[in-house]
């Protein structure tokens, strides 16, 4: 979802700049000899695009701030107790305290590496990223998420780690599967 | 207040020190992009070279990249800014002597010692090789980085030097007696605002970096000697994101001095520029923790920090410079030629990548998207379409033969291949991240095979561009050294 919006919102944003950057360069062919009034003018447009930004991005920047990961932030709805699972990262593996869980049970993923760097990503049964934290050396960071649906849910690295980084792969079953 | 006139400045060739860093730009930017595409390749299994080889050109193409990215910005910023104070030519070589010296180093760790900790070295990767390199290996390719560093900021140091004994002061260089007080019309140029900027955030950006590079080459030798690996991310990150943002920020400076050239229009320091290159040289310093944003034991702040600045970063480059670009072209009877059109396409790329850029420093988007392929989408688009091409704009100016001197057709073809193949190239990397494709991955998943084998393909058009573009560089090496006129004029028109 968040993924989908940040694209549309980069096409429709790049789109519009583009839109300003070929207007300019249709319209650069004829001379205006006095530059000072077109300055003026300009100068009046780029005050009302300034304003622009400041009522479109201050409140988007503030809104998403409400919808942070952090601490409890990442789960939704869970039924029941939180279950906490213990995810320890080593190059080039991921070691779970449990590897099934039931549909609609919250989780907090208690992440840490024995190591380096690593980067603890969940994936959907879709192969959508739904959730993310570092796995650092000396730190426990803790991650929420609700498995809403049946299937397999894949733990990938996501920080460079080394020669076998990409194979590092974990399964959760959710479910009976 | 800043005057609407324009007073015509005359063309200097380039000395023989900025084309030596140019030709050393040019040389392992090319190497550097075939790497690059050598490793879509291989996630497009379109070849097989193997996972450590993959991780040994991905670690070469970082560390390459940002090094020619410092290298050519180096070259615009001390090209235009000596015609305002009086910097050392020895300094500015002893950069480039000791930046050859790094590279070497790091190509010995890398291809001789097998290194492949990523150019971000993160703490403590270069010293848990699991047996597939040395200790000594990765201290070449950090002592390598070193050496780099220290030739930076030797030359940022001449440069602060230069600047204060010509202006006095930072806060007078950055225009702040016209900013904050009456603007009278005085303030510094362009060029001395933005090298003030770029001087600040960089000194204070290798010092971190080389005391990081430092400690981690202590702990390569000595493993007692402890770093915590937060603190070393932090670090490593605020060093690397500060260089290799200042990079734009120097090239940009091609963009004020040729735009009005070519318009035969004014790029003034008023007070709006003047208070977006404050700006920016606050946030460029404090925007770092958006590559930290899942570092989830920093303190709160720290990381609303990153997102809050990410949105305000876009202020200055969309606002000032990349409007100020497009009022001077705007009927201003510009006579395009491939110089030019590099320089406005770049406005556009540096102004096209903060949209994903900001988007992405947002944090419950980067709790979905981080290390995914958005992030060098973004980064692929302000430095390759932005950066990258103020580069390219200027060999072109700089190389150009006379005012008049039109295009060929292979070079007209070779801009618009370059404009669509990184656009295609960039998009699909954003699209790649979109759907949850991981960067740094030497075999992707097969789902994601089918983005990587279109980005393979815009990856070999925009190559097939830019080796026009430095085949023609190459040619006019002997023009670009030259004082001659280069910018076409404006045509006359409408009140002339």
């Amino acid at each position: 979802m968040a993924q989908q919006i940040a694209w549309q919102i980069t096409l429709v944003l790049t789109t519009l700049i583009a839109f300003a950057f070929v207007y300019v360069a249709i319209n650069s062919g004829r001379r205006e000899e006095d530059y000072a009034p077109l300055q003026k003018r300009a100068y009046r447009v780029r005050t009302r695009l300034f304003w622009t930004l400041v009522v479109v991005f201050v409140p988007a920047m503030i809104y998403t701030l409400f919808d942070l990961p952090y601490g409890a932030g990442g789960a939704r709805d869970g039924a029941g107790p939180v279950q906490i699972i213990q995810a320890k990262s080593y190059q080039w593996r991921w070691e779970l305290s449990l590897d099934r869980v039931a549909p609609g049970q919250a989780v907090e993923f208690h992440v840490t590496s024995a190591d380096v760097n690593h980067g603890f990503a969940l994936y959907d049964p879709d192969m959508r990223l739904v959730a993310q934290t570092q796995a650092m050396p000396g730190y426990v960071n803790r991650v929420r998420y609700t498995f809403s649906r049946s299937g397999a849910y894949r733990i990938l690295c996501l920080e460079y780690c080394g020669a076998a980084h990409h194979n590092m792969i974990a399964e959760i079953r959710v479910g009976a599967q | 207040m800043a005057s609407s006139a324009y007073t015509p400045a005359p063309d200097r060739g380039a000395g023989a020190s900025v084309l030596a860093y140019l030709v050393t730009a040019a040389a392992v930017l090319a190497l550097m992009m075939v790497f690059g595409l050598l490793m879509r390749m291989e996630q497009a299994q379109f070849m097989s070279m193997g996972p450590v080889w993959f991780y040994k050109l991905l670690t070469l193409h970082g560390a390459g990249m940002v090094g020619i990215a410092g290298i050519a910005g180096a070259a615009i910023m001390w090209h235009f800014l000596r015609q305002y104070v009086d910097l050392s030519p020895a300094v500015f070589v002893a950069n480039l002597v000791l930046f050859i010296v790094g590279v070497a180093m790091i190509l010995a760790g890398v291809l001789i010692g097998n290194f492949h900790g990523a150019w971000t070295f993160l703490y403590p990767l270069p010293g848990k090789s699991m047996g597939m390199w040395s200790t000594g290996a990765a201290a070449l390719f950090m002592g390598g980085l070193l050496v780099i560093g220290v030739g930076f900021l030797l030359l940022h140091l001449d440069i602060a030097r230069a600047i204060i004994a010509r202006y006095g002061s930072f806060a007078r260089a950055l225009g702040w007696p016209q900013l904050f007080g009456t603007d009278d019309g005085n303030a510094p140029p362009p060029t001395v605002v933005a090298s003030t900027m770029v001087t600040v955030v960089n000194v204070i950006a290798l010092v971190v970096g080389a005391s990081i590079l430092t400690m981690m080459l202590v702990n390569l030798y000595v493993p007692s000697f402890n770093i915590d690996a937060l603190l070393a991310k932090g670090m490593i990150y605020f060093f690397g994101h500060v260089f290799i943002n200042a990079t734009i920020y120097m090239a940009v400076i091609a963009v004020y001095e040729i735009l009005p050239r070519y318009t035969q229009r004014p790029w003034k320091s008023g007070k709006a520029f003047l208070a977006a290159w404050t700006a920016s040289t606050i946030m460029v310093l404090f925007i770092f923790p958006h590559h930290l944003l899942m570092d989830f034991a920093y303190p709160r702040w720290m990381l609303i920090t990153g997102h809050v600045i990410g949105y305000l970063n876009t202020f200055p480059i969309l606002v000032v410079t990349g409007y100020g670009g497009l009022m001077i072209v705007y009927r201003s009877g510009i006579r395009w030629d491939v110089g030019s059109r590099l320089l406005f396409l770049s406005l556009f790329g540096w102004a096209a990548g903060v949209v994903p850029a900001f988007i992405d420093g947002t944090i419950p988007v980067n709790y979905v998207m981080h290390n995914t392929l958005w992030v060098p989408g973004h980064f692929h688009t302000y430095l390759l379409l932005g950066m990258v091409a103020m580069v390219f704009g200027f060999m072109y100016y700089v190389g150009k033969p006379g005012q008049n001197t039109e295009d060929s057709v292979l070079d007209r073809i070779a801009f618009w291949g370059f404009a669509a193949g990184t656009l295609g190239f960039t998009f699909t990397f954003l699209y790649s991240g979109k759907e949850g494709a991981a960067r740094r991955y030497a075999a992707h998943l097969a789902e994601w095979v089918p983005y990587d084998r279109i980005a393979s393909i815009f990856a070999m058009l925009v190559i097939a561009a830019v080796l026009v573009f430095l085949a023609r560089f190459f040619a006019r090496l002997g023009l670009a050294s030259r004082d001659h006129p280069r910018a076409s004029l404006a045509a006359s028109g409408i009140g002339a």
